[in-house]
């Protein structure tokens, strides 16, 4: 253990709070994916993970259509025009997958009244077949002929290793905080984050849809006596889930720059456990938990060391569980203000 | 009434409901038996389960690796699936994190019998049993007060948890692992490679040309050699522990235990005022799961290979068992056994897809879920309730033919 690590210097201490905001912001957009959907179905969204992966992918296709295949070093200045065709491009991509997966995976159980376990079952299933289907892109180009024309998106023979943005995304200093200089990177990814969660919050608590969205998370039949198409507000929670994915897999991709058919999983449970840890079906919930997780980690790993900062993860969700038995802010979706 | 009820299930069969149908059958056409034709059939169907990777049938032999290996897996599979059957069908407590109690029983007995100490197998086993209850009374004691969802994701941090702390700990051999560790003690003369196999006598497997078998001389199993060449024996240990698990289990579900956890599962509430100590039964069903799931870990560390590392205990297994659990009908422990073994089998079996096969096997749990939300196999009270159910619908629309037709 070295406390001096990470209380030794204000400025380690900055930096290593500000490292677990950026990822502690890119946790809470896709915890959003499963906060809703829990909100909504009470049924944990397994395969969430592959629909944010779905969206890494797209940034990456996006500059590699855009820019080619060589490599090169841009500030975030330079890289905003491709940067935002690739934001709507992951946008759409992971609510595309999203909707198929409440489609293919959950709407034949929930038309049937399954039992929710299931339903978990279903969502491990497809996100396995996603995970795959991602590895094996080279191979199902290579069925239609199109593994050539393809070759930079598909990368025959090597799908399952990682595959990079071409342009890596260079950070600019912005200012200090005491001698800790802020980059444009994390400030935009913070801000980014929190800009879309406030706008998600208001869509939730001030619109029709979000009327929609709140009366079935309350009680479904109600909600279809009153006149709400149960199917299209579920509809509706999978695509804001997707975008919200599609939104982190941009920044995410900003960076790290790098991605991979299992890069979804890990980061997929930890946004579920930022969830939990804020209150599952709380969208300001999912927000808190995902920053309180992003800094406890990256202050454990500064203390503990790199290898344990998962463990430090899960010891705080289960002593947060422990103390506060429905996560930190605790209410559902249904009981959030009206 | 000529409009049908919204509760009424929908009557289009799916394609897998014939199945659990089958199966009823055959249980009921079991039961009407005497007693010494049921022993008749039971004597019958252990001798085909202990020889069938002798008899290597083709069609379901994989080809591609060793068939008595992946018997082992599919057993030790059935054995896990067995033991959260307990924990999520029978209490109905959500357990992602299975995995940890197995990699906790595992690495027991790595420690005692090869890393720190070198103790006999036979002596760890028990230690790694009662090391894993604790474990799972501990993780227990303060969780299970959280109810439904959150403790499936207080027992994934658990078993992601155990995982990391293994990886990271050099004390237990960190991420390169345990290895020779202690085999069961062989029975017979001990084999001094490569001039004696040892054991007591040699069991030819048998090959097939098409459909006629002929004797494998080349390739046999040496009655009871616990060696690195051959899994059979493995498999043998395995399956006579999970049938006396099965017996147990049998026993405690038929108890007052399996009662209380069946009226817990229901409704707590509703338990707790009938006078059901639901904790204590919930605590109860934790630990003996725990103690399977350590058990059945231990077993997997001394196997053929004798050897652990902690790429054998990723949070992924947690979601297979669950899924071997769910599929195979939560609840039944003849579908916890089914369940097991399809979710070991398929992805070895159709190892010939290659790449495909993860792919495949993904899209055949959605498939399996969707056709049959129940599992393969669901329970006796499961169908029951619903028949009640049906007929009390029928009741409420005063439609007393379909309700008396019907039951």
């Amino acid at each position: 253990m070295d406390l001096g690590a990470l209380f030794g210097s204000f400025d380690n201490f900055l930096s290593f709070t500000i490292g677990g905001l950026v990822f502690g912001a890119i946790y809470a957009l896709i915890a959003l994916g499963y906060t809703m959907v829990y909100g909504v179905l009470q049924l944990i969204n397994f395969a969430h993970s592959e629909v944010f992966m779905f969206g890494t992918f797209a940034v990456a296709w996006v500059f590699v259509a855009l820019h080619g295949t060589s490599s090169a070093q841009w500030s975030l200045g330079r890289s905003v025009p491709i940067l935002l065709v690739a934001l709507v491009a992951a946008m759409c991509t992971s609510a595309l997958v999203a909707l198929l997966l409440e489609r293919v995976a959950y709407r034949p159980l929930i038309k049937k009244n399954a039992p929710k376990l299931i339903a978990l079952i279903s969502a491990i299933g497809a996100s396995f077949a996603l995970s795959e289907a991602m590895g094996l892109r080279d191979k199902f180009a290579k069925f239609f002929g199109l593994d050539h024309k393809l070759a930079n998106y598909v990368s025959p023979g090597k799908a399952r290793d990682v595959y990079s943005n071409p342009v890596s995304i260079q950070p600019h200093h912005l200012f200090n905080i005491g001698h800790y200089s802020v980059t444009d990177v994390d400030l935009t990814i913070i801000v980014a984050a929190i800009v879309m969660m406030v706008a998600l919050d208001q869509l939730v608590l001030r619109t029709r849809l979000g009327r929609g969205i709140r009366a079935v998370a309350q009680d479904p039949e109600a909600a279809a006596l009153m006149g709400v198409n149960g199917t299209r507000v579920v509809q509706l929670t999978f695509l804001i889930g997707g975008l919200m994915a599609g939104a982190a897999a941009t920044l995410y991709m900003v960076k790290i720059g790098t991605t991979k058919q299992d890069a979804g999983f890990i980061l997929g449970v930890k946004a579920f456990t930022a969830a939990v840890m804020g209150g599952i079906g709380n969208l300001r919930g999912a927000l808190l938990g995902g920053l309180v997780l992003g800094v406890m980690e990256s202050w454990g790993a500064a203390v503990f060391g790199d290898q344990w900062r998962d463990v430090v993860a899960f010891v705080l969700l289960v002593l947060i569980l422990l103390v506060r038995p429905s996560g930190l802010l605790g209410e559902a979706l249904g009981k959030a203000r009206a | 009434m000529t409009t049908p009820s919204l509760m009424v299930p929908p009557t289009r069969r799916s394609p897998l409901q014939g199945l659990g149908l089958w199966w009823d059958d055959r249980v009921d056409r079991y039961n009407a038996q005497p007693i010494f034709l049921k022993a008749i059939w039971v004597f019958l169907a252990l001798v085909l389960v202990y020889a069938l990777p002798l008899l290597r049938p083709p069609g379901i032999t994989t080809n591609q690796i060793d068939f008595g290996g992946v018997m082992f897996d599919c057993a030790s599979f059935a054995l896990v699936a067995l033991g959260l059957n307990i924990v999520i069908g029978y209490a109905g407590l959500l357990d992602l994190g299975y995995v940890g109690f197995y990699a906790t029983g595992a690495y027991v007995t790595g420690v005692l019998t090869s890393y720190h100490w070198h103790w006999p197998y036979f002596f760890s086993l028990p230690v790694a049993i009662v090391v894993t209850m604790i474990t799972g009374v501990i993780l227990g004691a303060p969780t299970l007060r959280v109810r439904g969802d959150y403790l499936a994701i207080v027992t994934l941090g658990f078993g992601e948890i155990i995982q990391k702390v293994v990886n990271n700990t050099g004390w237990l051999g960190a991420s390169g692992g345990i290895k020779d560790i202690a085999h069961p003690p062989t029975i017979g003369t001990r084999p001094t490679p490569p001039f004696h196999q040892g054991g007591a006598f040699a069991i030819p497997h048998l090959q097939w040309d098409g459909l006629i078998p002929s004797l494998d001389h080349e390739h046999v199993t040496h009655f009871l050699v616990f060696g690195a060449l051959d899994a059979i024996p493995y498999y043998w240990l395995i399956v006579t522990i999970l049938i006396l698990v099965f017996l147990g289990d049998r026993l405690i579900k038929a108890s007052r235990v399996g009662r209380a956890w069946e009226a817990t599962r229901e409704d707590e509430d509703a338990a707790e005022l009938m006078g059901v100590n639901t904790f204590k039964y919930k605590l109860l069903a934790f630990a003996l799961g725990a103690a399977i799931g350590g058990l059945s870990g231990s077993l997997y560390a001394s196997g053929q290979g004798g050897y652990i590392n902690p790429q054998a205990f990723l949070l992924i297994y947690s979601m297979l068992y669950v899924a071997a659990v769910i599929v195979g009908g939560s609840g039944n422990r003849w579908g916890a056994i089914l369940g097991g073994v399809i979710v070991a089998y398929l992805p070895d079996r159709f190892r010939s897809l290659g790449d495909y096969r993860y792919f495949i096997f993904g899209l055949a749990l959605m498939v399996l879920s969707i056709w049959r939300p129940q599992g393969l196999l669901p329970p006796r009270r499961a169908r029951r309730a619903r028949a009640a159910a049906v007929e009390i619908d029928a009741l409420e629309d005063g439609d007393e033919e379909t309700a008396v037709a019907d039951v």
